[in-house]
């Protein structure tokens, strides 16, 4: 490995949750994992395996129990300015329009929104192609474009690193794929380290670079995969035969829990 | 891509451009008028219902009076007499409804962001609200003595509860996604409170408000009840004493008109400051 650290690692990680009756539920299991800058990652599995807490993990929003968290080499110990997060629901702020809804991280932080980042915000919502919605107000606005306006508002304070639950799993299957490739498309005009969580296993196969695919109960890495796709992506790579060899190879993985 | 699928078109383009200048029909045009006048169509109906029913079945007087005898007993008082008596109705319940809000908006912040708190000033509060309002009202005055201010603390302890209990609830409806944005960006909690949660609040926070209009002239009126020299709740007890009840039934009126005129007050200040909390059928 080269001397630069890599932009996520995770070394040893266990997450153990204390439940208010006193049980003990482990969500993650001894894991161990790098992700390379730029690199787009998803992460693979099915629910209630701990997907959702390890971007917490990296977020700074839980702090694991044993093991620990790096970005760029040092460990998390508190929410980090590098990153932003986009939900599995949009969550847009309905007292605001488009543009407000977009500007909220800053106005948070630091108590009011300057003219540079209005402009940015307006740039952001150019790159998600809602530039004519930006004084609408956000109950006009379809499911699709409303998430299209929390990835605005995630790259609003310009992050490295972007973590993403299941943000397309709200929609219906039309906008979900349309979304992937605008996805793509932000991600090639801004290249920035994604990590993808998501139940879908073509998602994955056509977004990602690798897939971190977990198993349940507890939560830990069971493979890690490299997508060998070639980019840029496109609806060519739907049909692409290493396409579906590998979701295949992912479905069997996933659903064959005794052959594993 | 994605553009053309969402600018819907401007107008419908099965509708041919005849049909759209064209305007409703005069069939059309009166029902429309019909249901945007109902409820008070069916009021006067039942006013007319009322003063009929009276007259043709002779109902004595002092049991029920028709409207034109209560309209009667309304100018047997002079003018002043009747803003006097309101006017103290209005601001005891006014004043009340104002301290319930002052108190309780930043006591549901409390319970809303402390467990501890939670766990400990609900109980009080429920404990509080459980006893009957017309039980203690005579103690609170005598403890309080004569002035507006018991009739205030009467008012407020019906009024607050709504308030408090609807607020929190709001306070912590807040999507769970939206507090862990606001850590993720590391602003404290007051910037959380302020920022995210009291606005996330809001159509909580006017239900509450408008359920507590009403309730604030109930209690002024339970007050007054107890003990007091003026006032529409007062005005009835010494009228209904010498059986004017025509007078009565006018004092109810105005009690009536000040309810839903403040309920009313109340979702217009939600329309023209928060539209955004409303269901959209009623923006
Ligand atoms: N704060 C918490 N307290 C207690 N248990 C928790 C907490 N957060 C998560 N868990 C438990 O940890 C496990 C993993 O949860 P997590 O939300 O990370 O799963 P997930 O893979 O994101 O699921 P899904 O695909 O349904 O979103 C679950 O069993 C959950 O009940
Ligand atoms: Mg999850």
């Amino acid at each position: 490995m080269s001397d630069t650290p890599p932009v996520i690692s995770f070394s040893g990680v266990d997450q153990v949750f204390t439940r208010d009756d006193r049980t003990t539920v482990t969500a993650l299991k001894d894991l161990n994992f790098t992700v390379g800058r730029h690199e787009f990652v998803a992460v693979l599995g099915p629910s209630g395996c701990g997907k959702s807490t390890l971007l917490r993990l990296i977020a700074g929003l839980v702090f694991p129990t044993r093991g620990k968290v790096d970005i760029y080499g040092q460990q998390v110990v508190e929410p980090r300015d590098e990153i932003g997060i986009v939900f599995q629901r949009p969550t847009l702020l309905p007292w605001f329009n488009v543009l407000g809804n977009v500007t909220f991280p800053f106005r948070h932080k630091y108590g009011r929104v300057t003219e540079a980042e209005k402009a940015r915000a307006h740039e952001l919502l150019k790159l998600v192609d809602l530039e004519q919605f930006a004084t609408s107000s956000i109950d006009q606005l379809s499911g699709g474009m409303q998430q299209r306006v929390a990835i605005a508002r995630a790259l609003l304070l310009d992050p490295d690193i972007m973590l993403m639950d299941e943000p397309f799993s709200a929609l219906d299957a039309l906008t979900r794929d349309e979304m992937s490739f605008e996805l793509l498309r932000i991600w090639t005009e801004r290249p920035k380290t994604v990590l993808f969580i998501t139940h879908s296993i073509p998602e994955a196969v056509l977004l990602a670079d690798r897939i971190i695919v977990m198993s349940p109960r507890p939560g830990a890495v069971r493979e890690i995969l490299d997508v060998p796709l070639p980019r840029p992506r496109s609806f060519d790579s739907l049909s692409d035969p290493r396409f579906n060899a590998l979701a295949n190879h992912i479905r069997s993985r996933l659903f064959a829990r005794h052959a594993a | 891509m994605p553009s053309p699928t969402i600018s819907a078109p401007a107008s419908s383009p099965v509708m041919p451009p005849e049909a759209a200048t064209a305007g409703p029909t005069p069939g059309q045009r009166a029902r429309a008028l019909g249901f945007r006048f109902a409820p008070a169509l069916a009021f006067i109906g039942l006013l007319i219902v009322w003063e009929v029913g009276c007259r043709v079945f002779k109902v004595p007087t002092f049991l029920l009076p028709t409207p034109t005898m209560i309209i009667a007993g309304a100018r047997e008082q002079s003018l002043s007499i009747w803003t006097v008596n309101l006017w103290a109705t209005l601001r005891v319940a006014l004043m009340g409804y104002m301290v319930s809000i002052v108190v309780a908006i930043p006591m549901a912040m409390a319970l809303a962001s402390s467990k501890l708190l939670a766990r400990t000033l609900y109980p009080m509060i429920v404990v509080v609200h459980s006893m009957p309002i017309v039980a203690i009202a005579p103690i609170i005055v005598v403890t309080l003595g004569a002035s507006d201010l018991p009739r205030v603390v009467i008012t407020f302890l019906i009024t607050f509860f709504p308030i408090v209990v609807t607020t929190t609830a709001g306070l912590l409806a807040t999507p769970e996604e939206l507090i862990e944005l606001s850590r993720s960006l590391r602003a404290d909690r007051a910037r959380e409170m302020l920022n995210i949660r009291l606005p996330f609040a809001l159509p909580y926070i006017f239900s509450a408000l408008k359920i507590s209009t009403t309730l604030s002239v109930v209690g002024a009126v339970v007050a007054e009840f107890v003990a007091a020299e003026h006032g529409l709740g007062y005005f009835i007890q010494f009228a209904t004493s010498f059986f004017k009840i025509n007078q009565s039934f006018a004092a109810l009126i105005l009690l009536v008109t000040i309810s839903l005129a403040f309920f009313q007050f109340v979702g217009m200040l939600q329309r023209v400051f928060a539209p955004w909390s409303l269901p959209k059928s009623e923006r």
